[in-house]
């Protein structure tokens, strides 16, 4: 019998050598004549381990990382094909705290299963809840996500059941799903992991949506920054196809819904939501005015469900297991889990998939176990470069929609980006700006002009000319941008620019902290 | 790709590249930004020449395709180098690094992010994360993403693409 040994086919695995280790471990097991099956497997998100090598033992599978090509050899001696010890074995990976913990309700699969096999889908749980939503009229799928609480994943929180209801209630000749898949936010990692390690998942979510709204067309549109995403994707639509999943009558019912994948083009204001829908029409990704709300008046002017991949991703599981498990998950009004993206200066960074509620310092102390680095947890931005930076002191705070909005800051997609002691936060904040700058469509003037002056008051600020008026300045240019922006780009840029000088004001030539600041 | 098969308009000229790519997307105004895609990808950038071929083709104005070329930062009209390497420059790279590293990158290449090396083997440019934020700092090498890059990582990747 062949032994199974699985090496990630992730992004994340394969930009540390997951290619060369896995060519390495085929020839040496050639060379010993050892018959081996190499599974190119999903990441387990666990990326200070990548290159994580796992072999199926009796006892469960047994990992080995961060393996190098240079490995390969010695893990042999040591015979890791039979889950020996060695120096980079972790053990049974089940048995992981960093797996334990978490509660993977999304990400169930992660890890576990090969991308593009559907069967591997199915023998994991996959298609059941398609399978339901089958039996079901969209009016009562429409119900069941909105009795599960999910609020929309890309960032904005917005209840997913009633953006899809207001879809499904909406009279047109044609209606659209689409998923956002343009994951800009640094710090963010999950859409890529899904699109990678389990596209049947979003193919799925989206399937169901189509069938609760009554849609029979939709697109993916997945930035170019994510050449593996897009690669993937494509072959399981086809793939998903060909098993009638997807396509022209759906397991052999009378509906129908055809997919297709969208590229982006280096357009990181093409993850807000209109200029997505301009972007999907071949035109520039200019910011759409609201209303008329793209649930009524979306793709082509017709009524679109528009959720990110998270969103969708989430659907499944709560078809299948139905709303009330799902809503279990959580504190307040915000239900269910959020896989929650570990980045930067971290030491274990990767994904950590927790019912909302658990803290700041849960997340990346126990989990992250403090900076890369080893130096202090000085700063984390959360949420994405619109998010705001929120300093060591609020490690208590819960994960939660409502807590964050009330501290000036967002979960946003759950990207939590880790800086040590040596970070300049005014160096931060004036990026803020100048990445609005970079990225602004252009179309309403306080982000296109407010964020090239940003940068220019905080360079002033910094160099200390006129300090106080320049603070004044900057505060009065935010409170513009946040009020006069037609989007979250210019609307919510100020947030990582306030927070930084509200908590980190020594770093801006402060000779001592300001007491006084204008509410965020 | 059949693109590169010579097609011959009615004067006997030979036709713009992009004709066969707007022919393959169905000539559908809508799928502009892949026909873009694939006209770079085929000629190694998007020659002004075919903006208007392809404003013809779609039924839409010039200035709409101008527009479109010119909105997307993936989009140039002008060749690049054999090469591209993209230095990610968003936040969670910063932290582990970013700016030192681009830095370095440029002393050692003697370029400023958006050139190319005077051998023309490599451009260097500035891209805005690759979604590999736990393993910083992370750059692409044309297709290639590659992560927790230190100046030996990348002085050994140039030297390989050289």
């Amino acid at each position: 019998m062949s032994m199974k040994i699985f090496i990630p086919r992730d992004s994340a695995a394969t930009a540390v050598g997951a290619d060369e280790v896995a060519r390495a471990i085929a020839q040496e097991a050639a060379a010993q004549k050892l018959s081996v099956q190499i599974i190119r497997n999903s990441s387990r998100g666990m990326f200070w381990l990548e290159p994580f090598v796992e072999v199926e033992t009796p006892q469960g599978r047994v990992g080995y990382g961060p393996v190098s090509e240079k490995d390969v050899k010695a893990l042999f001696k040591a015979r890791f094909h039979e889950g020996k010890p060695h120096k980079l074995s972790v053990g049974l990976v089940e048995e992981l705290p960093y797996l334990k913990n978490q509660e993977r309700l999304t990400f169930a699969r992660a890890g576990l299963t090969d991308p593009l096999s559907i069967d591997d889908y199915r023998a994991h749980g996959g298609y059941e809840g398609l399978a339901k939503a089958l039996t079901l009229a969209g009016s009562a799928i429409v119900t069941e996500v909105t009795d599960s609480g999910l609020r929309g994943r890309g960032g904005a929180g917005f209840p997913t059941g009633l953006k899809w209801k207001t879809v499904h209630d909406a009279r047109a000749d044609q209606k659209y799903v689409c998923c956002n898949a343009d994951e800009g936010d640094s710090g963010t990692f999950a859409d890529r992991m899904v699109m990678e390690g389990d596209p049947f998942m979003l193919i799925e979510g989206m399937t169901i949506a189509a069938l609760a709204s009554g849609a029979t067309k939709g697109f993916v549109y997945i930035r170019s920054e994510y050449p593996a995403a897009i690669a993937t994707m494509k072959q399981a639509i086809i793939i998903a196809e060909a098993a009638g999943f997807l396509g022209q009558n759906i397991q052999g019912t009378d509906r129908s819904f055809r997919l297709e994948v969208r590229r982006g083009a280096g357009a990181y204001i093409c993850g807000e939501e209109t200029a997505m829908l301009e972007s999907l029409e071949g035109k520039r990704g200019m910011v759409r005015a609201k209303p008329p709300i793209p649930a009524l008046q979306g793709l082509f002017g017709k009524p679109t469900v528009i959720n990110n991949v998270l969103s969708f991703a989430a659907v499944p599981f709560i078809l299948a297991k139905g709303a009330a498990t799902y809503k279990n998950y959580g504190m307040g009004r915000s239900h269910g889990t959020l896989p929650f993206q570990l980045a930067g200066n971290i030491k274990r960074g990767g994904l950590v998939e927790k019912a909302f509620g658990v803290t700041l310092g849960e997340l990346v102390n126990d989990f992250g176990g403090g900076t890369a680095s080893g130096k202090k947890v000085r700063a984390m931005q959360i949420g994405g470069p619109l998010g705001a930076y929120v300093p060591a002191a609020q490690l208590g705070m819960p994960m939660d929609y409502e807590t964050f909005a009330a501290n000036g800051a967002m979960v946003g997609h759950g990207g939590i980006v880790v800086f040590d002691s040596n970070v300049d936060m005014a160096a931060q904040a004036r990026f803020a700006m100048e990445f609005c700058a970079i990225e602004s469509c252009g179309k309403c003037t306080p982000c296109r002009i407010g964020s090239t002056r940003g940068m220019e008051v905080i360079d002033r600020i910094t160099a200390n000319e006129e300090r106080e008026a320049n603070l004044t300045l900057l505060e009065d240019l935010c409170q513009t941008m946040t009020d006069g922006s037609l989007c979250a780009m210019g609307g919510l840029t100020p947030m990582p620019v306030m927070s930084a000088l509200k908590h980190f004001p020594e770093d801006f030539g402060a000779k001592k902290p300001r007491m006084k600041m204008a509410a965020e | 790709m059949s693109g590169k098969a010579t097609l011959l308009d009615f004067t006997g000229k030979t036709a713009d590249p992009a004709l066969a790519i707007c022919q393959k997307h169905g000539n559908r105004s809508d799928a502009l930004l892949e026909i873009l895609h694939d006209l770079q990808h085929e000629q190694g950038h998007v020659p002004e020449a075919s903006l208007p071929v392809i404003a013809k083709a779609l039924n839409l104005s010039r200035a709409e395709v101008y527009g479109v070329a010119t909105f997307y930062h993936d989009f140039h009209f002008k060749p690049k180098a054999a090469h591209v390497i993209k230095i990610c420059r968003a936040e969670a790279c910063q932290s582990m690094g970013a700016r030192e590293l681009q830095a370095m990158a440029e002393k050692f290449l003697k370029v400023k992010l958006g050139e190319t090396t005077a051998d023309r083997q490599i451009t260097l440019e500035a891209t805005y994360c690759l979604g590999l934020c736990a393993s910083s700092p992370a750059i692409m090498v044309d297709e290639r993403p590659v992560a927790r890059v230190d100046a030996k990582t990348f002085k050994a990747i140039v030297a390989g693409l050289k």
